[in-house]
């Protein structure tokens, strides 16, 4: 067996100091409750070959976005990966090292932490970030339980354009009884009715911006009125690259800040491993989840990092800690803050720019298609169509042409028969003008 | 700046210090359109993203890389951490396009092999743990916890009882434990270990009255010891209306040798990434899957995954009636896929013959030690250990020489240092786990400059109060870290938390 590294005589030898003849030995009492050492219905070890073999002839099953046309988005989103990213993660010292709890030993990693954690305060133009969560969505969770615990009330308020996994995320994540979540699946393509929702009870109201269907807010005024009433506002992005064209959340008046970071340095992966963005106000520093990362000096007075403020955590609180969190998305992490770094200020902007151009010039060529219309007053790089015919049957009918169009809505809101005809599309600056002809050209033959 | 390198040691100063707003690494076209349709909220601002050149940039990521200890570079004994080989294979299939760059919310027609990968792995696991469900999509261990309580929850709910808010949790339990049944309003109460390492079942039976909803018990526990009451205390809580959940983070003890469905435990956590070796990549991505007995299987979270006589498909809505009874959606899409394809491939490396022999050598590994050091360390309980062997600090009695110390100088022998104060039953808790992909070689190595420092001891404290001495950095301040909490960098170097 390749990855075990004792023989036979090494492993008598040791036994021999253990004192026992037989490894069942030492699971002995063990035996005497139960058998040990059961049969099971599963094959024997493999060749690497094998494995390799089985695995992708699975691989080769899927259409995926680099032999299809590919226009989804909805929370994950196709990117080119500089190649130096996945080069750099899969270093030994960052992709087989443990969370970072012996600092002399581990300042590479909460270095890039650190920077990490700078990175997202900058994008989100808030004061201060963790290292990470597992997802935006379980990030939009945790912010919704931070909101309880700083407002000491229960109500949430959601709106309604939020992406409703993310919905139902929060709802069982953060504990939220039936009474107190108000969260309404019927599609308004406006959020102005959220003003009359928020009361003496409310302890937050989370708005995705840009929302699920692709359009975006200003949301300075409604940060201000929910404040008004002692309620937190929450903002959620799942598109991290549209913080390069749009007010920062922070500069809205945000309070906390949840994102998805996927988009930066991290493929799509059929929906995870992602990593989710936490920030918020300096005030509420003590409530945040998490790990995060500290300056501090040695004892020669020399400047490195160490996790900090673990008085917060459940390794130290127990039962008292603000989350039960442990292992986040440090990878993932990792490879957002290369990405990033080697985009800069200019990159980054301009990354931003492309997608929002490539959205705009798939939004001219599709409403040239007779009876497609687009339901957005605003958009970042994804939109709504609204089609003559259902959504879902649109979809299928496109991927039999090797056009993967975009998501039905009906797929993630199968209550409401308004929305059956809708069709959320995404395009990035991966999505060329020959993609963009291919794709009307299918549209027109299945419309 | 000042040159203070030496040798292969390289400082690094930060991003922002040696970043500049004008640098790229990345070639963009320039776009071209005139009018934006972002809206009343469009801003051309200035973010402050400092950008570095691509060999830059790898310089940078790799010095930061240099400063770090990792598995490929050494034993990792951190207790209960299972710091084991990571095979490369695995991340070669893991960035197979047809699982990387396959889209969560794709027509399922076009997802089939992602699908049926799913499938497979959850087959495995059922499998390998005697189980008769599982969830794939907790993103952790700690959000396998949350699953498995919430089911639990869920299932006390449908029956009623709603009064069933108590949750006994033993002191040596991982501290996610507690803190996920206190999340979902449990009220927690702490059982203690008896002077064997065990939980202690007369306290534990005591505890059990009519608020009783759950145990939350580790098996092995955080000793490194087996439960051996285990099915006496599952039928108790059965008897007593109860749930079993099991944490699974030292499966690697048992996996291919014995089965926790054999155990009368009604829901467990599988961490992939410590048990079916995915890296642990400096503090995750993990994976948590859950596998559930057939009392609360139903309450399963949403996605399920199903086949029809041809096709797999998903149940993912909150209203599809073959989820009515779900406790809801733990995260949005479907779990750590790219997890699941490291896992799979593992285990099918390994396959049923491999993966016992994985415990019997994790087994075999940690009672090698334990016996080779029992004479000069000493070891918390009498008997043989599990996957991994518990010291307290009584060995260190008298010379000066605390845990932490003893950790420290380790470092500057060139090791990780073991799990330290962990768990709390056990005073200056060393937990070792050595794992079963360490050669014997290692493992004397290891243990002789164990007995080294462990010798050294008696000469003083100075040499481990000062160590280490050969790493990047010294000890550094952590009380001065969250008293004035410098958490990012700013321009004028200040920042103050309120």
């Amino acid at each position: 067996m390749r990855y075990l590294p004792l023989t036979k005589n090494d492993r008598e030898e040791m036994l021999n100091t253990i004192g026992v003849n037989n490894i069942d030995e030492l699971f002995s009492n063990i035996a005497e409750k139960v058998s040990i050492n059961p049969k099971f219905d599963l094959p024997n070890h493999k060749t690497e070959m094998e494995v390799e073999k089985h695995l992708s002839l699975l691989s080769d099953k899927n259409l995926h976005a680099d032999n299809s046309n590919f226009f989804i988005g909805g929370g994950s989103y196709k990117h080119h990966i500089p190649a130096s990213v996945d080069h750099i993660i899969q270093r030994s010292e960052f992709l087989t090292s443990y969370t970072p709890y012996q600092p002399e030993i581990s300042q590479g990693t909460l270095q890039y932490l650190y920077e990490f954690q700078t990175q997202v305060s900058l994008l989100t133009g808030m004061d201060i970030s963790n290292a990470s969560m597992y997802d935006g969505s379980t990030a939009a969770a945790e912010a919704v339980s931070m909101a309880k615990r700083i407002t000491k009330r229960n109500e949430v308020i959601l709106s309604n354009t939020i992406h409703p996994h993310y919905a139902d995320v929060i709802k069982t994540v953060s504990g939220i009884k039936d009474s107190e979540f108000f969260y309404n699946r019927n599609f308004s393509i406006d959020i102005d009715y959220l003003f009359n929702e928020v009361d003496e009870n409310t302890a937050c109201v989370v708005v995705q911006n840009p929302d699920f269907f692709g359009s975006c807010y200003d949301l300075s005024s409604l940060a201000e009125f929910v404040q008004s009433k002692g309620a937190l506002l929450i903002v959620v992005v799942t598109e991290v690259l549209s913080l390069g064209m749009m007010k920062s959340p922070g500069a809205m008046g945000a309070d906390i800040v949840a994102c998805e970071g996927q988009s930066l340095g991290n493929p799509m992966n059929f929906g995870g491993p992602y990593v989710g963005l936490l920030s918020t106000k300096n005030k509420y520093l003590r409530q945040i989840p998490g790990r995060i990362v500290g300056e501090s000096e040695d004892v020669d007075g020399k400047k490195g990092f160490v996790l900090t403020l673990s008085a917060r955590e459940q390794h130290i609180r127990r039962e008292k800690a603000t989350s039960n969190i442990c292992t986040n998305s440090g990878l993932c992490s990792l490879a957002f803050t290369i990405h990033l770094t080697l985009l800069g200020e200019k990159g980054f902007k301009s990354l931003s720019r492309l997608n929002h151009e490539s959205a705009l010039n798939l939004k001219e060529k599709i409403l040239k298609i007779p009876e497609v219309k687009l339901l957005n007053k605003s958009f970042f790089n994804e939109f709504t169509i609204e089609l003559p015919i259902k959504g879902e049957v649109f979809v299928d009918r496109m991927a039999e042409k090797g056009v993967l169009a975009g998501i039905p809505v009906s797929r993630l809101i199968n209550n409401n028969k308004e929305l059956d005809n809708f069709v959320v599309v995404a395009s990035t600056e991966t999505n060329t003008e020959d993609d963009m002809n291919s794709y009307i050209e299918a549209a027109n033959e299945v419309l | 700046m000042k040159n203070s390198n030496k040798g292969l040691n390289h400082d690094e100063p930060i991003l922002f210090e040696i970043g500049g707003m004008d640098k790229s690494g990345v070639d963009l076209n320039e776009p071209t359109f005139k009018e934006n349709f972002i809206g009343e909220c469009f801003e051309d601002r200035e973010i402050g993203l400092p950008g570095l050149s691509e060999p830059e940039s790898i310089r940078h990521y790799v010095r930061l890389s240099r400063k770090n200890y990792s598995i490929d570079a050494g034993l990792y004994p951190l207790g209960s951490c299972t710091m084991k080989h990571n095979p490369r294979l695995n991340e070669k299939l893991a960035r197979l396009k047809g699982f990387s760059e396959v889209h969560p919310l794709q027509p399922l027609s076009t997802c089939q092999g992602a699908l049926e990968l799913i499938d497979e792995i959850s087959i495995w696991l059922k499998e390998l743990t005697g189980m008769k469900a599982v969830t794939m999509t907790p993103k952790a261990g700690a959000q396998g916890e949350l699953c498995g309580m919430l089911a639990i929850k869920k299932a006390i709910e449908a029956r009623n009882e709603c009064n069933r808010t108590k949750v006994l949790v033993p002191d040596s339990a991982h501290g996610t434990n507690p803190a996920t049944a206190a999340f979902l309003g449990f009220d927690v109460v702490t059982i203690k270990s008896d002077k064997n390492g065990r939980l202690n079942f007369d306290d534990f039976k005591e505890n059990v009255d009519k608020d009783f909803a759950a145990a939350m018990i580790t098996n092995p526990n955080t000793c490194g010891l087996f439960e051996d009451d285990i099915i006496e205390i599952a039928n108790y809580i059965h008897d007593a209306g109860g749930y079993l959940y099991c944490d699974g983070a030292n499966f690697n003890a048992l996996v291919g040798k014995v089965r926790p469905g054999d155990l009368g435990i009604d829901a467990m956590h599988i961490n992939l990434h410590k048990t079916f070796s995915t890296p642990h990549g400096g503090g995750g991505p993990g994976s948590g899957p859950v596998v559930f007995s057939n009392i609360l299987k139903d309450f399963c979270p949403a996605p399920l995954l199903k086949k029809d006589e041809e096709n797999y498909y998903l149940v993912e809505n909150h209203n599809d009636k073959d989820i009515d009874k779900s406790f809801g959606r733990l995260c949005v899409f479907h779990g750590q896929m790219g997890m699941f394809v490291r896992a799979l491939s593992y285990m099918m490396s390994h396959g049923s013959d491999g993966l016992r022999q994985v415990s019997e050598d994790a087994v075999l590994n940690a009672n090698y030690i334990k016996s080779s050091l029992e004479d000069i360390l000493t070891p918390a309980y009498e008997g043989y250990c599990m996957h991994e062997v518990l010291f307290n600090d009584d060995f260190l009695s008298g010379t000066g020489v605390e845990t932490i110390d003893f950790a420290k100088a380790l470092i500057d022998k060139g090791y990780h240092p073991m799990t330290i104060y962990f768990p709390l039953v056990v005073h200056g808790a060393l937990l070792v786990e050595p794992t079963e992909t360490e050669s014997k070689n290692s493992i004397d190595q290891f243990i002789e400059t164990i007995r080294e420092l462990a010798s050294k001891t008696q000469d003083g404290e100075d040499f481990f109060k000062k160590a280490p001495i050969y790493t990047p950095i010294r000890r550094l301040d952590e009380t001065k870290a969250a008293r004035n909490p410098v958490l990012r960098w700013q321009k004028n170097d200040v920042i103050a938390a309120e």
